[in-house]
């Protein structure tokens, strides 16, 4: 029976607003009107954060029923609110086997995950402070009123937080440091500008429960002891942006920030800085610059910014994610924070997983959780079944991992061992139609153009990699290529003034490592295994396999493709692009890849 | 907009935040948001306002992605090229693209119509590869797809396109 405690929950986070999230929620609320179920025994519709499983948005769930529905869409509105009290809807539950199951553990991409950071996103409404509350929000902070500085970074030095940007600093270190120096003002500043292609974890936590990362800068002000702080905010993030705003106001308003943090002398002023959209600008001094209304430029760090950071004081940087974690350390303590995780990094890490796998999403598991954990059991596995060829993690600083090594628990420390890294929890899936070159050359490329320009090795560097990687995917690569690739690579990771030069080379020197055949396949043959490079490779139909479906003549930008109905099609090589269309739209595999003759 | 209402609008922008270096980025971003591009009095005014060298604004404004210094097209299209919308063929979008509008990423059609822009990831990568038009999503798009919101576009005049 309804009884007024219901809630329907609507994850309304970066995708699933693109897929129409907004319109199904207003269509839900439009159906409760309707019915009158929205009088007395109010059903609320709530507007949560991302809730997790991006590819099979928008996701409708209904509590504490714990009826989840995906694929929802406005069409749907009725049938969802008539499910409410009676059967479900069968077509929009979770399906395996060919049987339907109802509750969000029984969805292995979710059953397997251990959220503690994003343990109230896509379950409050971000723009409540009472929710937040209601699920203990603030709670670290009353706690963290109580104690000292000192007491404070200790809570956070036993809880082994390491910074989860991707560099992995223990933060009660760096907050210690800060708080050695006797200089005021000092600042604390939260890095919202996660800018590697492909992750999405920062902006989530930040849509999602804004509260819990102004929660941690609070928390982290009292422990250095600065009165003002700072959150900078990637220009992409509208959503992220507006809710952080929201959330500053609504604690200004409820007294827990301003000039007496919950009624006691400690005061912290918040403000947002909207990052200009640049890359660079992650960096943490670069970050700074920008702030001071600068180009983002980095400068060396013969001084930290502990000591001399933003507007030359002590200035605490921490990322989105390991504030967001502060307020559980605080409430339960940093042993209870540390049983999770493994022996050097400690708790859990939040990916966002996307590329070739089924299910494209966000992910929080303990530290030290495989690969293979991660793809398989959670993500589902590689599209269309098939064959995986590497995954990529921690953005243009990070590498290509093969399948060899997909057993490994990933943490800040093992993943280095073997020449990759964790990074800061971007997850790219790669199957064996992907070229590892191409991708090689994708990322330089990115980092060319995100080169501030300040340091040659960086920007030159890069400039001459990107030259040979092009010509090598483009048919004119040539012995001694990759050693020179491999030497210019070796002085960046010298050389360069700040981190971002100095793991430039990371994704073009482990793709050498781990996948040095596809570069002599490219530069020997002329040939591109993966069938990716357009100008090595063109593809053909096999006539036993054609079933004449047309699906791939319809996909064909070029109209390069003919056929009758029902019988095999064929590609016109004068008039195909090599865009591999065609490839992405047969669904028996029909599509031969071969090596452009030269 | 003429001359005097622009005016008029850069200093309200200015004038909005206090005379302090650390908010040229955000005055200039209000700008582009106004104008959609940063016009050469709003450079002019707000180096005199904050008493800094206009060549210092002029390297922030080439510096930063979100600022531009050429008024942008009537509609923004902007296509995802992080990664998971690379490796779902974003290239083959911005192929297309050029193949209907005759312009690269970064540049504006002849008639003022359309900008094409390569933009870093919008953290939508499941629903890759995405293309924006004037803030509208349009996920998981084909390349096939493509001239026939362009054209949706192109006909629809200053209101813009529905979602597709």
């Amino acid at each position: 029976m309804i009884n007024g405690t219901e809630k329907i929950l609507v994850c309304c986070g970066t995708g699933c607003i693109a897929n129409g999230a907004l319109d199904v929620a207003a269509a839900l609320e439009a159906e409760l009107a309707a019915r009158n179920l929205s009088g007395d025994i109010a059903i609320d519709v709530v507007r949560t954060g991302c809730s997790g499983e991006c590819e099979q948005g928008p996701v409708v769930r209904f509590m504490p029923r714990d009826l989840m529905y995906y694929r929802v869409s406005a069409k749907d509105a009725a049938a969802v609110v008539d499910s409410l009290e009676g059967e479900p809807v069968k077509k929009l539950l979770f399906r395996k086997d060919g049987e339907f199951f109802e509750h969000m553990d029984d969805n292995p991409y979710y059953a397997l995950q251990h959220k503690v950071v994003l343990k109230d996103v896509g379950i409050i409404d971000p723009l409540s402070i009472d929710d937040y509350i209601a699920r203990g929000g603030y709670e670290g902070l009353k706690r963290a009123l109580t104690m000292t500085p000192d007491e404070i970074i200790s809570e956070v030095e036993k809880s082994g937080l390491r910074g989860k940007g991707g560099a992995g600093f223990p933060t009660g270190t760096k907050w210690r440091s800060a708080a050695s120096y006797d200089e005021w003002p000092k600042y604390i500043v939260c890095n919202g500008d996660e800018g590697d292609p492909g992750a999405f974890m920062d902006g989530s936590t930040m849509e999602g429960c804004p509260h819990a990362v102004i929660e941690g800068m609070i928390i982290g002000a009292l422990a250095i002891q600065a009165e003002e702080g700072i959150l900078y905010i990637r220009d992409e993030y509208a959503l992220a942006r507006d809710h952080i705003q929201h959330a500053i106001d609504d604690a200004y308003a409820a007294g827990i920030l301003g000039e007496s943090i919950l009624g006691t002398d400690h005061k912290l002023d918040l403000s947002i800085v909207r990052g200009g959209g640049a890359f660079v600008c992650g960096e943490s001094t670069a970050l700074m610059q920008s702030i001071e209304g600068k180009v983002g430029e980095p400068r060396a760090k013969y001084v930290r910014s502990v000591q001399r950071g933003l507007f030359d004081h002590p200035t605490v940087l921490n990322n989105v994610e390991s504030l967001a974690s502060i307020p559980i350390i605080l409430r339960e303590g940093g042993e209870k924070y540390a049983e999770l995780g493994t022996e050097k990094s400690k708790g859990t890490k939040v990916f966002a997983m996307v590329g070739k796998v089924k299910h494209t999403g966000l992910v929080e598991v303990p530290m030290g959780t495989t690969l293979r954990t991660l793809i398989y059991d959670i993500g589902g596995g590689i599209i269309g079944d098939r064959p995986f060829k590497a995954i990529q993690t921690g953005g243009p600083s990070g590498g290509c991992i093969p399948e060899s090594l997909l057993d490994l628990p990933v943490d800040f420390d093992t993943l280095v061992e073997y020449g990759a890294m964790m990074g800061s929890g971007g997850m790219i899936v790669m199957d064996d139609r992907s070229c590892m070159v191409e991708v090689a050359r994708y990322y330089v490329d990115f980092l060319c153009e995100e080169s501030c320009g300040k340091c040659t090795p960086c920007r030159e560097g890069l400039r001459q990699m990107r030259k040979i990687l092009t010509d090598i995917c483009e048919g004119r690569g040539k012995d001694g290529d990759i050693e020179l690739l491999e030497r210019i690579g070796h002085m960046m990771q010298d050389a360069s003034l700040c981190a971002l030069g100095r793991t430039a080379p990371n994704p073009v020197l482990t793709t050498i490592k781990f996948f040095r055949n596809e570069y002599e396949a490219h530069i020997n043959e002329k040939s591109c295994p993966a069938g990716v490079c357009a100008k090595l490779t063109q593809f053909a139909i096999d006539p036993d396999k054609c079933i004449g479906c047309g699906l791939c003549q319809r996909a064909c930008p070029a109209d390069a493709i003919s056929g009758e109905r029902k019988e095999a099609h064929v590609i016109d090589p004068t008039k195909c692009i090599a865009c591999g269309s065609c490839r992405e739209a047969c669904n028996v595999d029909a599509v031969l890849t071969e090596r452009r003759p030269s | 907009m003429t001359d005097s209402e622009q005016i008029s609008k850069i200093t309200e922008i200015i004038e909005a935040y206090p005379k302090d270096q650390r908010f040229a980025l955000a005055a200039m971003q209000d700008m582009q948001h106004a104008f959609n591009y940063i016009p050469e009095e709003g450079i002019a005014a707000l180096s005199e306002y904050l008493a800094c060298a206009q060549s210092q604004l002029y390297s922030m404004a080439t510096f930063y992605k979100a600022l531009s210094l050429t008024p942008k097209g009537e509609h923004i299209i902007k296509i995802c090229n992080g990664t998971a919308c690379h490796l779902r063929g974003s290239m083959n979008l911005v192929t297309e693209l050029k193949r209907d509008l005759g312009i690269e990423p970064g540049e504006t059609s002849e008639d003022g119509k359309f900008s094409i822009e390569l933009v870093n990831c919008l953290g939508s990568c499941a629903l890759a590869p995405v293309m924006l038009v004037d803030g509208v999503y349009h996920n998981k798009l084909r390349v096939d797809q493509v001239p026939g919101i362009i054209e949706k576009y192109a006909n629809a005049g200053a209101e813009g396109g529905e979602q597709a």
